[in-house]
């Protein structure tokens, strides 16, 4: 692989005011640093991949946007106002939804209550059920044609059929920023592709997107920028069109900014 | 592609071979049954348990060569369940969150106790208005139930904003009210009650009844038998709506029909029980009318009411309100609950807290039947609650159970109980029997449900 010479890497400077920024956010747990000091962004109609190795504190880090885990210090800001996200609430008020890598489904419920939990729709002081399953098939339908199974407990459906629904419920309510953290783990082939497709979709509709990732393929396929993680730090954010794979892996395994990696290390990569 | 449920189970381990094998063979054999089932949108689970409830009623009723199935033992068994039956609405609501409430029998006797004080002690001699005041009943039930949802939600708080494990803050509140009740009261049975309040318990005092009569409860089963015709035309009109399918309009039919016909059957039963003779002369005497040849008619008794009105709001609140559903959200994932927003320890306390008020009208109806307030007054019936609930099929796991099914398994519970009595079971066999059937059905259900 020809390598030489190694590109510069100026950290884009977005002429834009971003859809979403993350300065110098720092999480502890207990003595341990999870994330401490990242700084990223994303544009509207951006894919932002964030990767790293187990650990990195890439899923912390989201977390703090999401409102799930508060950070301990620093500053998030929505179209340049800063803004405080002390729950998952407030995250979606803003407009910022999240797919958790574990899903974060009620096993127990079915597509429509689990699509509206904590946003059900009501009328003459009681849920409206109908209201709320003809919204899912409409949302899932675009995701899933297939989708049949709209009364049984989520339990009961496979895991691309989850992810339809988890995915649903993040897109269902006008979300200008998505968090999707690891969201084709779960999947075969066929659903990983519908998945790309949607993130495509929802790109050309304006939405800014972190796509949190373990697949360095997935997020060179997805993204315009790559923002990597070592060990609670960010090595650094680049353009996609400037770096190779093998670099950005060398970046999340050796957790330095390409420009240090020396040619040896790269080749060592590949053992 | 996703992993199929039922095949992560079976790599699980093997629960016990022969239990297993024959509830395969008898759900094999039900199937085509389960499947015309589902074009009636029922509870199969439902069913089985009324299934069970008439095999343990016919049984007990050739035994007892036909003294169970009468109007009286009906009559009789439909009060005893329901001070256990209304507090089990609301143990489903706190089971299905995951937490558990073990203060339920003293909090009942505490709150007993404190009714029995407002209206024999505090209303007429404390502030000096005297007894038999027409306000005192109601007087005393609100004060009640608005004490217990206090202490209730006093316990939910520590639950829920403390941390603490709502098995241990809740024995803790079994030890606790209990004791309170000895250090103000001083052993004293507190008695009598308000002749109001006695016909809470569905007790005779002179010539009132603490029953609806004849004709109050043909009205009460017509109001209900409207009010499901009325449900069934609204749920299909919201189907219609939104382009779901309906039920065929024969299992429509066949649905209604069945409901309102178990309603008035409860009806005519309780109206079958004529009031005791002496009881019917004096109301004859005071309406200036002859007593009929069958006596008169007793009726649903007012308990039995409280329990319908009961059953109606808790499972409105726990299936038609967001509270519920988050109820259930809590219990099948509390963590994604509290990712979608939910706030999960309010709604905790809120469970606790309505627990406290539905153990309080558990209490007026005992206290009112037994026309007194005694120290051991609910002792032991946070197991009858917990079993009720759990026998009608909610699952300590969190996030399954219904409030029909608890009111079933109450009625399940009662009914071995009261049968055993007639049968004259000592007390001790009875627990032994209880005690084997609550494990057995639990048994049973985790077995089907792994299927």
């Amino acid at each position: 692989m020809a390598v030489s010479p190694l590109p510069a890497t100026p950290v884009p400077t977005p002429q834009r005011t971003p859809l979403v920024e993350l300065r110098n956010i720092k999480v502890s747990f207990g003595g341990v640093r999870a994330v401490d000091g990242v700084t990223i962004d994303v544009h509207p109609g951006e894919v932002v991949g964030v990767v790293g190795g187990n650990g990195a504190g890439k899923t912390t880090l989201m977390r703090t946007l999401s409102g799930a885990r508060p950070p301990d210090s620093g500053q998030i800001l929505v179209n340049g106002q800063p803004v405080t996200i002390g729950n998952p609430r407030e995250a979606k008020a803003l407009g910022i939804e999240t797919i958790y890598q574990t899903l974060a489904l009620a096993d127990n419920l079915d597509a429509p209550a689990n699509v509206f939990l904590g946003r059900e729709l009501s009328g003459a002081g009681s849920l409206n059920d109908a209201a709320m399953e003809s919204a899912t098939r409409k949302v899932i339908g675009r995701l899933n044609p297939n989708f049949k199974n709209f009364k049984s407990p989520v339990l009961r459906l496979s895991g691309g059929q989850r992810q339809a629904v988890a995915i649903a419920r993040a897109i269902h309510f006008n979300a200008r920023a998505l968090i999707m953290d690891e969201p084709t783990a779960a999947l075969g082939p066929a659903e990983t592709a519908q998945v790309h497709a949607l993130i495509r979709q929802l790109k050309s509709e304006g939405i800014g997107i972190f796509l949190v990732s373990h697949d360095i393929h997935d997020v060179f396929d997805l993204s315009e920028r790559i923002s990597v993680m070592y060990h609670g730090r960010l090595v650094g954010t680049v353009n996609k069109n400037d770096v190779t794979t093998d670099e950005v892996l060398g970046m999340i395994i050796l957790g330095k900014p390409p420009t240090k990696l020396t040619r040896q290390e790269l080749a060592e990569l590949h053992g | 592609m996703g992993v199929s449920v039922p095949g992560e189970v079976t790599a699980e381990g093997q629960p016990a071979g022969p239990i297993r094998s024959f509830v395969n063979a008898a759900v094999a054999a039900l199937s085509p049954i389960s499947n015309g089932l589902r074009y009636l949108e029922i509870d199969t689970r439902l069913l089985g348990m009324v299934a069970a409830l008439i095999v343990i009623w016919i049984g007990f009723d050739i035994i007892s060569g036909g003294t169970f199935l009468s109007a009286r033992n009906l009559w009789n068994l439909s009060v005893q369940s329901a001070s256990i039956a209304i507090m089990a609405t609301g143990m489903v609501l706190i089971i299905v969150s995951r937490n558990i409430d073990l203060s339920v029998g003293s909090m009942l006797g505490f709150l007993g106790y404190t009714m029995a004080m407002i209206q024999a002690v505090w209303i007429p001699n404390t502030l000096g208005l005297g007894f038999e005041q027409p306000y005192t009943w109601v007087l005393t039930l609100v004060l009640g139930v608005l004490l217990g949802a206090l202490i209730g939600g006093l316990q939910g708080f520590i639950v829920a904003y403390g941390g603490v494990p709502s098995f241990i803050v809740t024995l803790g509140g079994l030890l606790v009210w209990r004791g309170l009740i000895f250090r103000y009261a001083q052993g004293q049975t507190i008695a009598p009650l308000d002749t109001t309040f006695q016909m809470l318990g569905g007790g005779i005092v002179g010539t009132r009844i603490g029953a609806l009569g004849e004709l109050l409860s043909w009205g009460l089963g017509a109001v209900l038998c409207a009010g499901i015709v009325y449900a069934q035309i609204t749920s299909r009109r919201r189907k219609r709506r939104y382009g779901f399918p309906v039920r065929p309009m024969w299992a429509e039919i066949l649905v209604g029909a069945v409901s309102c016909g178990i309603v008035l059957g409860v009806v005519w039963v309780a109206n079958s029980y004529p009031l005791p003779p002496n009881v019917a002369d004096q109301v004859a005497q005071q309406k200036g009318i002859p007593v009929p040849p069958g006596g008169i008619p007793t009726g649903v008794a007012f308990p039995v009411v409280i329990m319908l009105i009961v059953t109606l709001v808790v499972t409105f609140l726990g299936t038609r309100r967001k509270f519920g559903r988050y109820v259930y959200a809590i219990g099948g994932n509390p963590e994604a609950a509290a990712l979608a927003g939910i706030n999960v320890r309010r709604t905790i306390m809120m469970t606790f807290a309505l627990m406290g008020g539905l153990a309080a009208i558990s209490a007026a109806v005992q206290t009112a039947r037994l026309n007194a307030a005694v120290t051991n007054l609910g002792v032991q019936n946070e197991l009858d609650v917990i079993s009720a609930a759990v026998i009608g099929g909610t699952s300590f796991a969190g996030g399954i159970g219904t409030v029909p099914g608890a009111i079933l398994g109450a009625v399940v519970m009662q009914s071995l109980r009261s049968g055993m009595v007639l049968l004259l079971v000592d007390s001790p066999t009875q627990d032994i029997v209880v005690g084997i059937v609550l494990v057995v059905a639990v048994g049973l259900d985790t077995v089907v449900r792994r299927r």
